[in-house]
């Protein structure tokens, strides 16, 4: 999942590395005043540890074997902002000293693996082991289903970011100047293997190390378990929210969502996301002859297209709300229409979180214990 | 990621290699830094951006032959820097080859546009514009890696961190990058001993059940020797005076030779952009 350099535009990395910009930013701001004296030596050695974790072969059942990210791992762990510099870090290393995804891919990369892997492994881990005990068995399934979910996550990502590359950059001949193939074969071709091997290799290092350390360590678990009574009765770390150092990471919401515009960029339909009325209208039929190598498409829609089309009518259909007349202005409409549900959901997330979090006791934080 | 058919070399041999030529590339690297020639003469904020002043260039151009074009003078850029050809075609060349390669082989199949060629027996079409796009996806892979792999190859890994403050990487991160190089091969090697001590110990084979078993346990070990790494280096670290500030000593020196090329990666730079548009 590592995008070396040349497959991406640099329009798309230099996007991307903005993308990421505010996350390192709130994640360094954060993870400092967290742990301030400790920051150094827990994040530069950490990241040590997912570097080498991406070495490890893992068995998966079928007699292969895969290598898992540690994505899943280091957001149970660490959280999710201190993974993302762990993270990051160890990716940087492998981009420059070790030439494992690119230097001008790194922003995409970082976004991908450090950010996306983390926030999803610690989203649904905190969600599926709500307040069970460290050492109960619903920890470990939370762990698996976080890892194999991150590990996806970023994966679809990628995906996408390099299935959109012919659809935006091609030379004045119409080749592809960067990966070549579209959203309709790279997503599934990148999700295959994800979804399998790979998502099963870290589903079962993610699951197999939080089991391990509930019975050699419990204590690297309580972290991200506020308000979970420990085995050993240790202190519990004190709650870490506040929107206001999450600022910059708004900031960039919005200015992703202006950006939004670029998509309009490319012309015609995408390939595979045609519409039941596109096989009988002459004109689109003629389109998706042209994208599908000559083929003639069937006179008809499938006949589960058209079933389909009638139980899943999007509201927005083809990304404009029908009573916008300007197909651009109903595309950015409907982005920030998208990106407005995730952020609610977010927020009703979070209220649940705090809601189901006794009063914060501010024990002294991890930099004071020794 | 990709997944491998376990032939005869179980997963305790493979990952067991696998530390060992992270190593191997670590330590080559170093050596290859101390060789006398050109790129090693450089300072490495010079060489750092000149270097990405190629990539870019390289990754957004249009044109063939601009990318060719840099891809000849990261070539003699190796020559003149004595990077013997064979390691370049080992680590680089070869290795994207069969990566990108076998990435962009369906690439002129499935790719629409003007059918040039039509495979006998199978009745696929070969485009023109599969086989343009599948051509800028492997030569501009080859030319950035081939750059990417001369900034490495000639540069002390703390000087490549040093000099990232000329972007004005926080202080606090250029630290973290060096202090996460220096313990990476401290948890290398802790790991590469487990495997090796595991494996000098095992008479049978084991099966699928306790190999994820041992890669679970070994991983969460390693977990925990890091978390108590990180506590120690914390204590030596408090225990010499750290407190939080982090500033780094600023040596490197701009003389006569780096401006000349500084100008000339300037003026390579902007022809490879204004001609690859």
């Amino acid at each position: 999942m590592h995008i070396p350099d040349g497959y991406l535009s640099p329009a798309t990395c230099a996007v991307l590395y903005g993308g990421a910009a505010p996350f390192w930013y709130v994640a360094l701001r954060k993870t400092r005043k967290l742990l301030f004296t400790r920051l150094v030596p827990l994040i530069s050695v950490f990241a040590a540890f997912s570097f080498v974790i991406m070495m490890f072969n893992i068995p998966i059942p079928g007699g292969t074997t895969a290598h898992p990210l540690g994505v899943g791992i280091a957001g149970i762990v660490l959280g999710p902002w201190a993974s993302i510099l762990a993270l990051s870090t160890a990716l940087f290393i492998q981009a420059f000293f070790f030439g494992d995804g690119g230097v001008t891919a790194l922003g995409a990369n970082c976004f991908n693996m450090a950010i996306v892997g983390s926030l999803v492994a610690w989203l649904v881990y905190r969600g599926v082991a709500g307040r069970s005990s460290i050492t109960s068995s619903r920890r470990v399934v939370a762990a698996a289903l976080g890892g194999y979910l991150a590990i996806n996550g970023a994966a679809l990502c990628a995906a996408v970011e390099l299935g959109m590359q012919p659809h935006f950059f091609k030379s004045a001949a119409g080749a592809p100047l960067y990966a070549p193939y579209p959203l309709g074969i790279a997503i599934p071709a990148i999700m295959i293997g994800h979804l399998t091997f790979a998502g099963l290799a870290e589903l079962m290092v993610t699951g197999g190390i939080v089991a391990y350390l509930q019975r050699a360590n419990p204590a690297l678990l309580r972290f991200t378990a506020p308000g979970v009574p420990m085995p050993q009765g240790e202190a519990q770390p004190p709650a870490t929210s506040g929107w206001r150092a999450a600022k910059p990471l708004w900031t960039a919401v919005g200015l992703l969502m202006a950006l939004v515009p670029l998509g309009l960029l490319a012309a015609g339909t995408a390939w595979g996301e045609w519409s039941v009325h596109d096989f009988s209208a002459a004109a689109a039929r003629k389109k998706i002859a042209q994208a599908s190598q000559n083929v003639a498409p069937p006179a008809a829609a499938p006949g589960g297209l058209a079933r389909l089309a009638r139980v899943w009518t999007a509201p927005f259909p083809d990304y404009s709300p029908p009573f916008v007349h300007s197909a651009a202005f109903g595309y950015i409409l409907s982005a920030m229409f998208g990106i407005g549900i995730i952020i609610l959901l977010s927020i009703l997330a979070g209220w649940i979180a705090q809601k189901a979090r006794p009063g914060p006791t501010r024990a002294p934080a991890r930099t004071e214990e020794t | 990621m990709a997944a491998k058919r376990s032939g005869k070399r179980g997963f305790l041999e493979r990952t067991t290699s696998s530390f060992v030529d992270a190593m191997e590339h670590a330590f080559y690297a170093e050596q290859m830094a101390r060789a006398d020639g050109l790129l090693q003469r450089l300072d490495p904020r010079v060489k750092l951006v000149g270097i990405l002043a190629l990539v870019v260039p390289a990754a957004a151009s249009r044109s063939f032959m601009v990318i060719a074009a840099l891809f000849v003078i990261a070539v003699a850029l190796a020559a003149l820097s004595h990077v013997p050809f064979g390691v370049l075609l080992k680590r680089v060349w070869i290795a994207v080859l069969l990566f990108t390669g076998v990435i962009a082989l369906p690439a002129p199949f499935v790719t629409p546009g003007r059918v040039v060629y039509h495979l006998p027996g199978l009745g696929w079409n070969v485009t023109a514009q599969g086989v343009a796009s599948a051509g800028y996806l492997v030569l501009r892979v080859e030319t950035a890696a081939t750059l990417c792999v001369l900034l490495v190859l000639t540069t002390p890994w703390n000087h490549v961190l040093k000099a990232l403050r000329v972007f004005h990487v926080p202080a606090v991160m250029v630290t973290i990058l060096g202090m996460t190089y220096r313990y990476l091969f401290l948890v290398l090697e802790s790991a590469h001993d487990m495997f090796e001590s595991r494996r000098s110990r095992m008479i049978g084979e084991l099966t699928g059940r306790e190999r994820r078993r041992v890669a679970a346990a070994s991983a969460g070990v390693l977990l925990s020797k890091t978390f108590d790494l990180s506590n120690e280096v914390f204590l030596a670290m408090q225990s010499r005076g750290y407190r939080g500030d982090v500033s780094i000593l600023d040596e490197f020196q701009v003389r006569r030779l780096d401006w000349a090329m500084l100008a000339a990666f300037a003026l390579v730079s902007i022809a490879a952009f204004w001609l690859g548009q």
